[in-house]
Protein backbone atom coordinates (compact mmCIF):
# COMPACT_ATOMS: atom_id res chain seq x y z
CA UNK A 1 0.00 0.00 0.00
CA UNK A 2 1.14 3.95 -0.81
CA UNK A 3 1.46 5.83 1.39
CA UNK A 4 -1.01 8.85 1.76
CA UNK A 5 -0.23 12.64 1.78
CA UNK A 6 -2.47 15.33 3.05
CA UNK A 7 -1.92 18.93 2.66
CA UNK A 8 -3.53 21.30 5.78
CA UNK A 9 -4.97 24.63 5.74
CA UNK A 10 -3.04 27.25 3.20
CA UNK A 11 -1.26 24.07 1.77
CA UNK A 12 -4.15 22.65 0.68
CA UNK A 13 -4.95 25.75 -1.69
CA UNK A 14 -1.20 25.35 -2.73
CA UNK A 15 -1.03 21.67 -3.25
CA UNK A 16 -3.18 21.52 -6.14
CA UNK A 17 -2.07 18.92 -8.50
CA UNK A 18 0.46 17.65 -5.75
CA UNK A 19 0.88 13.94 -5.10
CA UNK A 20 -1.67 12.83 -2.61
CA UNK A 21 0.10 9.11 -2.59
CA UNK A 22 3.75 8.44 -2.74
CA UNK A 23 5.45 5.12 -2.82
CA UNK A 24 6.45 3.55 0.48
CA UNK A 25 8.85 3.89 2.77
CA UNK A 26 8.66 7.72 1.58
CA UNK A 27 11.48 9.78 3.47
CA UNK A 28 12.08 13.48 3.61
CA UNK A 29 14.07 13.62 0.72
CA UNK A 30 11.61 11.90 -1.39
CA UNK A 31 8.83 13.94 -0.50
CA UNK A 32 10.46 16.85 -1.14
CA UNK A 33 11.59 15.87 -4.28
CA UNK A 34 7.89 14.40 -5.05
CA UNK A 35 5.77 17.88 -4.96
CA UNK A 36 7.60 20.07 -7.17
CA UNK A 37 10.12 23.13 -6.11
CA UNK A 38 7.77 25.62 -5.39
CA UNK A 39 5.89 23.57 -2.77
CA UNK A 40 9.28 21.54 -1.71
CA UNK A 41 10.58 25.45 -0.70
CA UNK A 42 7.35 25.83 1.37
CA UNK A 43 7.58 22.28 2.87
CA UNK A 44 11.29 23.35 4.33
CA UNK A 45 9.97 26.20 6.16
CA UNK A 46 11.06 25.59 9.87
CA UNK A 47 7.32 26.54 10.66
CA UNK A 48 6.12 23.83 8.63
CA UNK A 49 5.21 20.46 10.78
CA UNK A 50 4.74 17.14 9.78
CA UNK A 51 2.85 14.07 11.19
CA UNK A 52 2.81 10.58 10.46
CA UNK A 53 0.66 7.87 11.36
CA UNK A 54 -0.79 10.30 13.81
CA UNK A 55 2.13 11.72 15.57
CA UNK A 56 3.50 15.11 14.91
CA UNK A 57 7.73 14.53 14.52
CA UNK A 58 9.86 16.17 16.33
CA UNK A 59 12.20 16.43 13.59
CA UNK A 60 10.59 16.44 10.11
CA UNK A 61 13.91 15.25 8.56
CA UNK A 62 13.47 11.74 10.35
CA UNK A 63 10.62 10.88 7.98
CA UNK A 64 10.17 7.09 7.52
CA UNK A 65 6.79 6.58 6.67
CA UNK A 66 5.45 2.79 5.70
CA UNK A 67 3.48 1.17 4.06
CA UNK A 68 -0.52 2.28 4.65
CA UNK A 69 0.59 5.24 6.48
CA UNK A 70 -0.56 8.89 6.44
CA UNK A 71 2.07 12.05 6.61
CA UNK A 72 0.10 15.15 7.11
CA UNK A 73 1.60 18.01 6.21
CA UNK A 74 1.23 21.11 8.95
CA UNK A 75 1.45 24.98 8.18
CA UNK A 76 1.73 27.55 10.83
CA UNK A 77 -1.67 27.36 12.93
CA UNK A 78 -3.50 30.53 12.54
CA UNK A 79 -3.61 33.52 15.23
CA UNK A 80 -6.68 34.77 16.53
CA UNK B 1 -12.84 18.61 25.86
CA UNK B 2 -14.79 18.22 22.26
CA UNK B 3 -14.57 19.64 18.29
CA UNK B 4 -17.91 20.26 17.47
CA UNK B 5 -19.17 20.08 14.13
CA UNK B 6 -22.56 22.31 13.96
CA UNK B 7 -23.38 25.68 15.95
CA UNK B 8 -23.76 25.33 19.77
CA UNK B 9 -25.23 27.31 22.56
CA UNK B 10 -22.69 27.87 25.14
CA UNK B 11 -24.75 27.85 27.99
CA UNK B 12 -26.11 24.30 27.88
CA UNK B 13 -22.76 22.85 27.96
CA UNK B 14 -21.73 25.53 30.87
CA UNK B 15 -24.78 24.57 32.94
CA UNK B 16 -24.06 20.99 32.83
CA UNK B 17 -20.52 21.56 33.71
CA UNK B 18 -21.95 23.55 37.07
CA UNK B 19 -24.15 21.11 37.86
CA UNK B 20 -21.25 18.16 38.07
CA UNK B 21 -19.05 21.18 40.18
CA UNK B 22 -21.26 21.90 42.83
CA UNK B 23 -18.30 21.60 45.48
CA UNK B 24 -16.04 23.72 43.41
CA UNK B 25 -15.72 27.20 44.85
CA UNK B 26 -16.18 28.76 41.76
CA UNK B 27 -15.94 28.78 37.50
CA UNK B 28 -14.81 30.95 35.43
CA UNK B 29 -15.15 30.43 31.75
CA UNK B 30 -14.86 32.45 28.38
CA UNK B 31 -16.79 31.97 25.12
CA UNK B 32 -15.15 33.05 21.69
CA UNK B 33 -17.51 34.45 19.03
CA UNK B 34 -17.00 35.13 15.34
CA UNK B 35 -16.71 38.66 14.86
CA UNK B 36 -19.16 40.98 12.82
CA UNK B 37 -17.06 42.93 10.46
CA UNK B 38 -15.74 42.34 6.85
CA UNK B 39 -15.86 38.44 7.01
CA UNK B 40 -19.32 37.16 6.00
CA UNK B 41 -18.08 33.59 7.02
CA UNK B 42 -15.25 32.13 9.18
CA UNK B 43 -14.13 28.28 8.30
CA UNK B 44 -12.37 26.16 10.90
CA UNK B 45 -10.34 23.51 9.32
CA UNK B 46 -8.34 20.57 11.66
CA UNK B 47 -6.70 17.23 11.62
CA UNK B 48 -8.50 14.75 13.10
CA UNK B 49 -5.93 12.20 14.39
CA UNK B 50 -3.78 15.35 16.18
CA UNK B 51 -6.31 17.85 17.29
CA UNK B 52 -8.21 16.84 19.57
CA UNK B 53 -5.52 14.64 20.78
CA UNK B 54 -3.60 17.75 21.27
CA UNK B 55 -6.27 19.47 22.91
CA UNK B 56 -6.59 17.02 25.69
CA UNK B 57 -2.90 16.94 26.41
CA UNK B 58 -3.28 20.82 26.90
CA UNK B 59 -5.68 20.00 28.91
CA UNK B 60 -4.12 17.60 31.15
CA UNK B 61 -0.98 20.00 31.88
CA UNK B 62 -3.55 23.08 31.64
CA UNK B 63 -5.49 21.10 35.40
CA UNK B 64 -2.51 19.77 37.04
CA UNK B 65 -1.01 23.24 36.92
CA UNK B 66 -3.86 25.14 38.33
CA UNK B 67 -4.87 22.29 40.64
CA UNK B 68 -8.76 22.44 39.11
CA UNK B 69 -11.22 20.44 39.86
CA UNK B 70 -12.76 20.50 36.25
CA UNK B 71 -12.23 21.56 33.03
CA UNK B 72 -14.58 21.86 30.13
CA UNK B 73 -13.43 23.38 26.01
CA UNK B 74 -15.54 22.94 23.25
CA UNK B 75 -13.55 23.84 19.75
CA UNK B 76 -16.03 24.30 16.66
CA UNK B 77 -14.59 23.44 13.23
CA UNK B 78 -16.54 24.10 10.26
CA UNK B 79 -18.38 27.26 8.44
CA UNK B 80 -19.37 29.67 11.04
CA UNK B 81 -21.45 32.80 10.49
CA UNK B 82 -20.80 36.23 13.02
CA UNK B 83 -22.18 36.03 15.96
CA UNK B 84 -21.80 32.53 17.04
CA UNK B 85 -19.36 30.55 18.94
CA UNK B 86 -16.49 29.23 18.25
CA UNK B 87 -14.80 28.29 21.60
CA UNK B 88 -16.03 27.85 24.98
CA UNK B 89 -13.89 27.27 27.92
CA UNK B 90 -14.99 26.87 31.55
CA UNK B 91 -12.62 25.89 34.39
CA UNK B 92 -13.75 24.67 37.86
CA UNK B 93 -11.47 25.59 41.16
CA UNK B 94 -11.49 25.69 44.78
CA UNK B 95 -10.56 29.59 44.53
CA UNK B 96 -11.32 32.00 41.79
CA UNK B 97 -7.67 33.08 40.89
CA UNK B 98 -6.89 29.61 39.37
CA UNK B 99 -10.42 29.51 37.38
CA UNK B 100 -9.49 32.77 36.20
CA UNK B 101 -5.85 31.95 34.86
CA UNK B 102 -6.28 28.58 33.67
CA UNK B 103 -9.20 29.65 31.18
CA UNK B 104 -7.06 32.67 30.07
CA UNK B 105 -4.19 30.04 29.99
CA UNK B 106 -6.28 27.47 28.15
CA UNK B 107 -7.38 29.96 25.76
CA UNK B 108 -4.13 31.30 24.94
CA UNK B 109 -2.57 28.03 23.98
CA UNK B 110 -6.24 27.21 22.20
CA UNK B 111 -5.57 30.25 20.06
CA UNK B 112 -1.98 29.73 19.19
CA UNK B 113 -0.56 26.25 19.44
CA UNK B 114 -3.41 23.75 18.65
CA UNK B 115 -4.00 22.59 15.17
CA UNK B 116 -6.28 24.70 14.05
CA UNK B 117 -6.50 26.70 10.32
CA UNK B 118 -9.09 29.67 9.80
CA UNK B 119 -9.84 31.32 6.69
CA UNK B 120 -12.25 33.80 6.23
CA UNK B 121 -14.85 35.01 3.40
CA UNK B 122 -14.73 38.50 3.01
CA UNK B 123 -16.48 40.53 -0.31
CA UNK B 124 -13.39 39.46 -2.60
CA UNK B 125 -13.22 35.53 -1.41
CA UNK B 126 -11.69 33.35 0.95
CA UNK B 127 -8.48 34.79 2.90
CA UNK B 128 -6.63 32.43 5.09
CA UNK B 129 -5.60 34.08 8.28
CA UNK B 130 -1.86 34.21 8.98
CA UNK B 131 -0.35 33.71 12.79
CA UNK B 132 -0.63 37.03 14.40
CA UNK B 133 2.69 37.85 16.46
CA UNK B 134 0.64 38.92 19.40
CA UNK B 135 -0.52 35.30 19.80
CA UNK B 136 2.51 34.24 20.28
CA UNK B 137 3.63 36.64 23.04
CA UNK B 138 0.19 35.77 24.95
CA UNK B 139 1.03 32.11 24.92
CA UNK B 140 4.84 33.36 26.20
CA UNK B 141 3.41 34.98 29.37
CA UNK B 142 2.54 31.38 30.63
CA UNK B 143 6.61 29.62 30.23
CA UNK B 144 7.74 31.49 33.35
Amino acid sequence: MPVSIVYLGPLADRAAGAPTSLPAPLDWAGLLAAVGELLAAQLANDRVHVACAGKVLADKRQLCAQDGEEVALLPPVSGG
Amino acid sequence: MRLVETGFSPGHPLGLFAQAHRDSGGIASFVGQVRGGEAHALELSHYEPITLPAMRELAETTARRFALDGLLAWHRVGVMTPGQAIVLVAAAAPHRRAAFEATDCMMDHLKSAAWFWKRERRDDGWHWIEPRGQDHADRARWQA
